[in-house]
């Protein structure tokens, strides 16, 4: 399986998601300079965390409109899996390959903490083997929120891919740590072959994590 | 301005606010065999300010033990480093932004952020983790809930940009900070031991390369800031504050560590206190050659600066080095493609002189041993005050039936109280090797690649300092290495970094003298070195200085990952068991303080021999895989141990009944003591061994589901102390 982890500048995370791709889907990703302009043949590109360009404007905006994302949305327009994590989902909104918006949390600082999120497409290549997983989020803007059409459509569609909840799978407003609307934590493309998500999978993947719940995320894609 | 050998040309007012004594000026004008210019003045200013020249603490710090099997660099360098075997060094250093911190907290903060981890990545270390030592004034003095929440979010907006995870530290409050707290930031990081940078110059006529970001007019006479006293118009001082750009210093970190693997760099030094000043003056004097900088070169954020104003600014996130000049195209190269600024501003000279040209013309020529060599150093004038005395409190002096209340109190005072406010504003998790997250005893990073791991803490208990400066310097030391024990790991070194007052004050030297000394003691028995440090003096607002605070971080070495402990209980029936003797020791208590609310009887004394010899114990039971969970009886003493454990593992403990029910006994802080669970049938084996090497052991209790029972009425439910404990800080 060929895969990509897209570096910009102040990108943080993608050292720590090549590393879980290359202990669970089994080799080596190719990372890729923001600088570049193109990935050919990939089975799964990856936008990681951090603070691309020091997000001192919105946060993924200018990563938005780097060299390399014009390659990005022609692979993800191809049908080429596309998954974004936490600054990698904002990019991804702000490059239009996801839609809605991610606001400042609600309780207007960082937040790093375990949330537990489920699935609520669990057929997606990202999410078919997914159940209630435990996984920690960091970040400071991750209040998810889209217009009540919007939302209606992706509900319709089969587009919101996970929702914060509690141990017993509620969806409460005490499971929700940022205040996303509907406690959204994951959104598809209307294709399903474009993630977003504000947890980190790749640190709940091996023991020493204490959790290895976000494996399931990569071994969805295998399967 | 006259004395007796010269006529000055140089107002005396000048001189003086350059921080500049009289007969430190006539230090110059001997060494010049002239008078300075401005630029010079402004140099020598910067280079011989407490914060950079540490005269007045040179002399007691090098009493210090520094060496050790596993040190590879002690003192002297940007940080220590340690062998951590397998070819693998950690490189650490703790270090102060007090002053711009209490000036503009979110700024201040996240530049001693900054400047920590250049100091830990110029050495050639990844940074993997940083962690930091806080203290604030009374929780409900009007500035407190500001500087809190801006240092925190100041704090975590650096590191959590930069990727490199924040695990650990240690925050309280007390009045005597109210107008200085104190922001001491620790970086560790990991390198090669074939591949440590250092800063000395070397090769006359290779270049002198500045990298980063551009110079402003930010932070010009920081350093100089920092070593003196605040008063009311402090305030006005707030432009001395530098202003950080944790994105660049991402940037900067990763072209240094890529420039680092070819074999291109001769020395590199970050432009930290005093900028340009003092990086170029260590580099040429580590070399014993010269500097010859063209400052026009200097690529500059603002207009027509002066060569005063560019040696003096402290704008963040900028290098120098000295280059293999062959490397010089590739290096530029690196530093182009991460957008970084790179520029050849100088050459390494043999007139062992930091010369300075602009625009064609001199503007400074210093031979560099006057500026290094003979810097003043000062033995000051120093009294030993008598510790306050050590009193015995018997059981009846407090109210027993007030126990299981003033355990509900003292959990959710904001000294002993859940950090998670803090520490959820941190990212504690990139980087994925956090084994062991904040709110234990260590913080515990995995070593990248391997099944070994680094634990770290960071502890000082100011009031113990202030009743007895001696045992309090060992207390800081000691308290490090105990919750490195305690977590599994085998301690190595520390850094230190001595916050204190006024040094002309005889008292206030006399307690950096006694702190040292309790240090140096503690440090040699435990076989646990200085490798780092730095010293923060004029800690004062007004006349009053902040207690004495030598804050420690403790680096110890875990080689399996298997054997990491917890403070979280792990199984009902299992035994909790004190290691260490209990002789009630209740005075400078959290329980006198907090619940009393006065200092009284004493700082408890520690017995080095007992504490090498229960440590040594608990991690022969940790290697032989004994312990379920451990946790070091310290603040608070056994109930507040006891409680911390049961919460972290939501299970409880019905305590023998066997035990003296008094306040003495369970909120008594005597040294050495370990809290350890263990199995049921494991405990006669360990009784034995105990025995057989003397060592103080004894049950405790035995874990239960969901309540700490004293006593059949006196019981409280783990639930309800969680909810009091995390209550906490938020509520500041």
């Amino acid at each position: 399986m060929k895969t990509h982890v897209v570096v910009f500048p102040g990108s943080n995370c993608d050292r720590d998601v090549a590393v879980a791709i290359e202990k669970i889907i089994g080799s080596l990703p190719k990372m890729v300079w923001h600088k570049d302009t193109s990935i050919d043949q990939s089975d799964l590109i990856v936008v990681p965390g951090g603070f691309s360009y020091g997000d001192y404007l919105r946060c993924g905006a200018m990563a938005s409109t780097s060299p390399i994302m014009k390659s990005v949305i022609e692979n993800a327009n191809k049908g080429v899996p596309v998954l974004g994590i936490c600054n990698g989902f904002q990019i991804l909104i702000e490059s239009g390959l996801l839609q809605g918006a991610l606001m400042r949390n609600s309780s207007l600082s960082f937040i790093c903490r375990d949330v537990i999120i489920k699935p609520t497409n669990s057929k997606s290549i990202f999410t078919n083997k997914s159940k209630i997983s435990k996984m920690p989020i960091a970040h400071n803007e991750g209040n998810f929120f889209a217009s009540d059409d919007q939302i209606k459509k992706m509900e319709d569609n089969e587009q919101i891919a996970f929702q914060y909840c509690n141990e017993n799978g509620d969806i409460n407003d005490e499971s929700n740590p940022n205040g996303s609307i509907k406690n959204i934590a994951g959104i598809l493309n209307q294709n399903k072959n474009v993630l977003g998500m504000m947890p980190h999978p790749e640190r709940a993947a091996e023991n020493i994590h204490g959790c290895e719940d976000g494996k399931t995320i990569f071994e969805s894609i295998l399967n | 301005m006259t004395s007796s050998k010269w006529q000055f040309q140089t107002e005396q007012s000048l001189v003086e606010s350059h921080g500049l004594k009289f007969d430190e000026f006539e230090k110059i004008v001997e060494g010049l065999g002239r008078e300075p210019n401005l630029t010079e003045l402004g140099i020598f200013s910067a280079m011989w300010n407490e914060h950079c020249s540490y005269k007045s603490s040179k002399f007691w710090l090098k009493k210090l033990p520094t060496s050790g099997d596993r040190v590879v660099q002690g003192p002297g360098e940007n940080a220590g480093v340690i062998d951590i075997d397998d070819g693998d060094v950690a490189v650490f250093k703790m270090e102060s932004h007090n002053h711009p911190s209490f000036l503009e907290p979110y700024q201040g903060a996240a530049t001693g952020v900054g400047g920590i981890l250049r100091d830990v990545f110029t050495m050639g270390a990844r940074p993997v983790a940083n962690l930091n030592a806080l203290r604030f004034g009374e929780p409900n003095h009007p500035k407190t809930k500001h500087l809190l929440s801006g240092v925190v979010s100041g704090i975590g907006g650096y590191g959590n940009c930069i990727g490199v995870p924040t695990v650990g530290g240690e925050v309280n409050f007390h009045p005597s900070y109210n107008g200085n707290i104190l922001v001491n930031a620790m970086t560790v990081g990991i390198a090669k031991r074939d591949k440590i940078f250092y800063s000395a110059a070397a090769g006359i006529g290779n270049p002198v390369v500045y990298v980063g970001s551009k110079t402003g007019r930010d932070g010009i006479h920081g350093a100089t800031m920092a070593s003196a006293e605040f008063d009311e118009d402090s305030e006005e001082k707030k432009p001395t504050v530098q202003v950080g750009d944790p994105f660049t210093e991402k940037l900067l970190l990763e072209a240094c560590l890529e420039l680092m693997k070819e074999e291109a760099i001769i020395a590199i030094q970050d432009m930290g206190a005093a900028g340009l000043t003092s990086s170029s003056i260590e580099m040429a004097s580590k070399g014993n050659v010269g500097l010859e900088i063209n400052l026009s070169k200097v690529p500059m954020r603002a207009q027509n600066m002066s060569a005063y104003e560019l040696m003096l600014s402290e704008s963040q996130e900028r290098m120098l080095m000295v280059l293999d000049p062959s490397k010089e195209t590739m290096a530029r190269k690196i530093f182009k493609k991460w957008d970084l600024e790179f520029e050849v501003i100088g050459r390494v000279t043999d007139t062992k002189k930091l010369i300075l040209i602009m625009n064609g013309k001199e503007e400074a020529s210093i031979p560099i041993n006057i500026l290094v060599e003979d810097a003043p150093e000062y033995q000051r004038d120093y009294i030993i005050e008598e510790p306050s005395p050590i009193k015995e409190y018997l059981p009846e002096d407090f109210d027993q039936s007030e126990i299981i209340p003033n355990l509900l109190s003292m959990i959710a005072h904001p000294d002993l109280c859940s950090r998670k406010w803090i520490w959820e504003q941190y990212d504690h998790m990139v980087m994925a090797d956090t084994v062991v997250r904040p709110g234990s005893d260590a913080a515990v990073v995995r070593v990248h690649g391997s099944n070994k791991g680094l634990a770290i803490s960071t502890d000082c208990s100011p009031v113990y300092c202030k009743h007895n400066p001696y045992e309090g310097g060992k207390h800081a030391v000691v308290e490090t290495w105990r919750n490195l024990v305690a977590s599994g790991a085998l301690p190595i070194a520390i850094t230190d970094c001595m916050n204190f007052g006024n040094p002309e004050k005889p008292e206030i030297m006399g307690q950096f003298v006694e702190c040292i000394r309790g240090m140096g003691d503690a440090c040699s028995k435990l076989n646990y070195p200085v490798v780092s440090g730095n010293v923060s003096l004029y800690n004062e607002t007004n006349g009053e200085g902040i207690y004495p605070t030598p804050a420690i971080g403790g680096v110890g070495l875990i080689k399996d990952l298997s054997n990491v402990k917890t403070i979280s209980l792990k199984g009902e029936g299992n035994y909790l068991c004190i290691v260490g003797k209990s002789n009630n020791h209740l005075g400078n208590s959290k329980y006198m303080t907090i619940i009393q609310k006065k200092e009284d009887g004493g700082t408890p004394t520690i017995n080095l021999d007992e504490e090498l010899a229960n440590g040594h114990f608990v991690l022969e039971l940790i290697n032989k895989q004994l312990v379920m969970s451990s946790h070091d009886v310290g603040e608070g003493g056994i109930l507040i141990a006891v409680a911390e454990m049961c919460i972290a593992g939501n299970l409880g403990l019905n305590i023998d009944e066997d035990k003296e029910f008094s306040h003495r006994y369970f909120f008594g802080e005597n040294q050495s003591r370990y809290l350890i669970e263990i199995k049921q049938e494991n405990f006669e084996q360990i009784k034995q061994l105990a025995k057989s090497k003397n060592i103080s052991f004894e049950k405790l209790g035995e874990v239960n589901q969901e309540n700490i029972r004293i006593n059949k009425s006196n019981i409280i439910k783990v639930s309800e102390l969680k909810r009091n404990y995390e209550r906490g800080i938020s509520e500041i």
